[in-house]
């Protein structure tokens, strides 16, 4: 610990340090440099620690929903925990979604909530919640810290936990007594417990086992997800050599986008709901799949007793309660995902020379008459902007930049993930487990007080925006140039879309009704706002974005009732995806079992 | 019915640090995801190292069954979980106290059940008797329904693996 890092005066002997004081320390040691937070009456004595101190930034938000995202963006894009500091009650209960956000996400979270003293706990008092009761659905772990001499320890702990193993978010819920009174001070080493020790290295002996199956596939299929990106940045690195080492193909999940580079041509795209033909068809073909980091989820799998009949499966996954959760495997490895591709690598190189290339040719010409269906592919014709040109547009005016992108839930999620392309890792960040509409923005607010330098876009739709629009003045206030672009096709258009499909268009409450000036809004949060409503404009409201500092607004007036495809409606496989409106001459009536599918 | 999709009891015991909102954490575990809890009991086993041991009955799939486990396993506070009825040979035992109120007659009745079905008398009043009966939750059941008692109180499903198969914390924990 340097000098300038100690807390107030170096205590000479720590007894006479407060509970806040403790608490800063801790976080100086675990080498925070951002709060996102939001004061109240219990967690004044923090605030005025932190007031005394010039090391850790704090970012006041607009509402504590928006410091969990703000905190999930900065995690997701630099791979250090996130922090977050509220108050109780009100403070602490405003955390909820962004707690589960995180945790569907695997996201590194430490969550610091305040808390009424601990002999009024359980007396209703102002501003009393039970916290920890609340969260503990919706944390990897929580505590409530009810003596001083456990303080430092529990907050080294919420450190290690968040971000060992699966991340996940940690509340620690502080008494202000607890704050106020004197406590000792713990070194880091203190967070290590014995009860919790994920396991890293993966059994060698099963990874032989995969390696040996996946020399002999004749129609293999790697599908990787969000896992990969959170064991690192050289977890990344290993998967793309391996599979290079292949020649086999890839496909990526909503939260692997990234993993792999989106450029190299055994890149099938995305997989699942909206994913591409040629990766849904070769998944339901597949003879070999090896799953890494990814949880088999229903937005992925279609159907269960339709996904991929045919196929071995293997499963890479630090988590082992993710392993035969949905899907039976065939051979499961319980590791990290860096470890994992080493040792896979590793095991490749050995039997690669023995192993028969042509054997694949069939499987890639097959793949390659399913990528010239080009299932992306949409026409930008008449007046009004296309969503998915929109999209298009910006991806290609800011590809060299290489932007961080966020988005929010809806239609513009999916074109975005569909037509922006990934080279690197942690440059995409979206909701996915939790689906959390209002995410991007202040996701955007984090990830942008990580990266001062960089382009920092949130990609979003008007209904969620408004979810989250106050964090306007943050970034105001933070001086943080995000661009919003918003993709304002005047509904909740992913509703409408389903509405159309499966609710005999009738579009109940999904309509946008009475929504604001878009540029006069951000005009009055002292931001900028343009707009573009016909193609011809959308150029140069792109670059007029681009080209100013600050904080933009760019209203991107669509068409409103444009259609995501392809789309696997819920309750069918992979096989029975549709590619547009002409497909089976229009809706499909969906199956009773697919209708009660969210 | 594929064999996987077939339900079967099994017997769980799970090693815990005695921490405020542990016993939460695990029945959170099961009412969050729907699945069955026929049986629970905790006591502290360990005062020193401050243990406590949780048995837990649950009927469910193969597949359900390793999820409970998995997910029993990564709880933070947890040290190690077993699977009694996989991993081997194991003793079960419940304890009962049981209410049979009555005339005379209905009463002597029930004391011979309960002689012979080594239920113990641990209290009586001249129209009741309340008899402590222990054994597997099959005899339990065999003696309450031949006694027709007005009150029943289980203690739930201890268990405990026979001859060399030990559970404790000190092992190297991992999960
Ligand atoms: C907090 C929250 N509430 C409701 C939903 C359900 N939902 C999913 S998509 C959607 C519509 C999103 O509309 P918009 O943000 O305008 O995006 P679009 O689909 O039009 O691109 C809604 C309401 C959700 N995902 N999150």
């Amino acid at each position: 610990m340097t000098a300038q890092q100690t807390i107030a005066q170096p205590p000479a002997d720590t007894r006479s340090m407060t509970g806040a004081q403790v608490v800063l320390q801790a976080l100086l040691d675990q080498g925070v440099e951002v709060i996102f937070g939001y004061p109240g009456g219990a967690v004044l004595p923090l605030y005025d620690a932190l007031f005394q101190q010039k090391t850790i930034h704090h970012v006041l938000v607009r509402h504590e929903q928006a410091a969990v995202h703000a905190a999930e963006g900065y995690a997701r894009s630099t791979g250090k925990v996130g922090v977050v500091l509220v108050t109780s009650g009100p403070g602490a209960t405003n955390t909820v979604t962004g707690l589960t956000d995180a945790l569907m996400d695997s996201v590194p979270v430490v969550c610091l909530t305040g808390q009424v003293p601990t002999h009024m706990i359980g007396n209703d008092a102002f501003q009393e919640a039970d916290t920890v009761g609340i969260t503990r659905p919706c944390t990897k772990h929580n505590y409530l810290v009810k003596k001083p001499e456990d303080l430092a320890r529990i907050v080294h702990e919420a450190f290690h936990v968040a971000s060992s193993g699966r991340p996940g978010p940690v509340v620690v819920d502080l008494p202000k007594n607890i704050l106020m009174g004197e406590a000792p001070y713990a070194e880091k080493e203190a967070g290590r417990r014995r009860t919790y020790n994920p396991r890293r290295e993966p059994d060698p002996a099963r990874i032989e086992e995969a390696v040996r199956l996946l020399a002999r596939a004749e129609r293999p299929i790697f599908y990787v997800g969000g896992g990969v990106i959170n064991s690192g940045p050289l977890a990344c690195a290993l998967l793309t050599e391996l599979v290079r080492a292949t020649g086999y193909p890839i496909t990526l999940t909503l939260m692997g986008l990234g993993a792999f580079p989106a450029g190299d041509p055994q890149y099938l795209g995305m997989l699942g709901m909206h994913g591409t033909y040629e990766a849904n068809m070769a998944m339901h073909d597949c003879d070999v799949m090896v799953c890494i980091g990814a949880r088999f989820d229903d937005r992925v799998t279609g159907r269960l007793d339709g996904f991929s009949p045919g196929s071995r499966k293997i499963h890479v996954d630090i988590d082992p309660s993710s392993i035969n959760k949905n899907v039976p495997v065939d051979i499961a490895i319980v590791g990290d995902a860096e470890r994992s591709l080493e040792a896979m690598l590793e095991a490749w190189k050995r039997v690669a020379p023995t192993v028969d290339r042509a054997r694949i040719a069939p499987w890639w010409d097959q793949i390659e008459r399913w990528r010239a269906v080009d299932s992306l592919r949409f026409r930008q014709s008449g007046t009004a902007i296309k969503p998915q040109y929109a999209i298009k547009r910006l991806y290609e005016l800011t590809r060299d930049r290489e932007p961080f992108i966020t988005t929010d839930v809806g239609q513009h999620q999916m074109w975005a993930a569909q037509h922006f392309r990934f080279e690197k890792p942690r440059r995409w960040l979206t909701s996915g487990g939790l689906g959390t509409m209002g995410y991007g923005f202040p996701a955007a607010l984090g990830v942008q007080m990580a990266h001062p330098d960089a382009l920092v876009i949130n990609i979003s739709g008007d209904a969620s925006w408004v979810m989250n629009m106050q964090e306007m003045s943050t970034a105001m206030q933070h001086r943080l140039p995000v661009k919003v672009f918003l993709v304002n096709n005047g509904y909740m258009g992913m509703v409408r879309q389903w509405q159309d499909f499966f609710h005999g268009s009738r579009r109940a409450e999904s309509y946008m009704d009475s929504m604001p000036d878009f540029v006069k809004l951000a005009e009055a949060f002292g931001a900028v706002g343009l707009r573009a409503t016909t193609p011809a404009e959308l150029d140069e409201v792109i670059e007029r974005m681009l080209a100013t500092d600050g904080l933009v607004l760019a209203d991107i007036v669509v068409e409103e009732v444009e259609n995501v495809y392809p789309m696997i409606p819920g309750g069918a496989a992979h096989n029975e995806i549709k590619l547009s409106p002409e497909d089976d001459g229009g809706h499909e009536p969906i199956s009773e079992d697919g209708m009660v599918l969210v | 019915m594929n064999i996987e999709d077939e339900e079967k009891r099994h017997t769980i015991v799970v090693l815990v640090d005695n921490e405020a909102g542990v016993l939460a954490r695990v029945i959170g575990l099961f009412s969050g995801r729907g699945y069955n809890i026929d049986s629970l009991t905790v006591a502290e086993v360990d005062p020193v190292r401050r243990l406590s041991r949780i048995n837990i009955v649950t009927t469910g799939t193969e597949l359900v069954i390793e999820q409970i486990k998995a997910l029993l396993s990564k709880l933070v506070p947890v040290h190690r979980v077993q699977d009694l009825t996989i991993e081997g040979p194991h003793v079960e035992r419940e304890l009962a106290l049981v209410k049979v109120n009555g005339d005379r007659e209905r009463l002597i009745q029930a004391l011979r059940i309960a002689d012979f079905m080594h239920a113990r008398l641990v209290d009586s009043t001249p129209g009741s008797l309340v008899f402590e009966v222990t054994g597997s939750s099959d005899e339990l059941d065999a003696f309450i329904s031949l006694v027709e008692p007005v009150e029943v109180s289980r203690a739930g499903v201890v268990a405990i693996g026979r001859g060399e198969m030990i559970l404790d914390g000190t092992a190297q924990d991992d999960g």
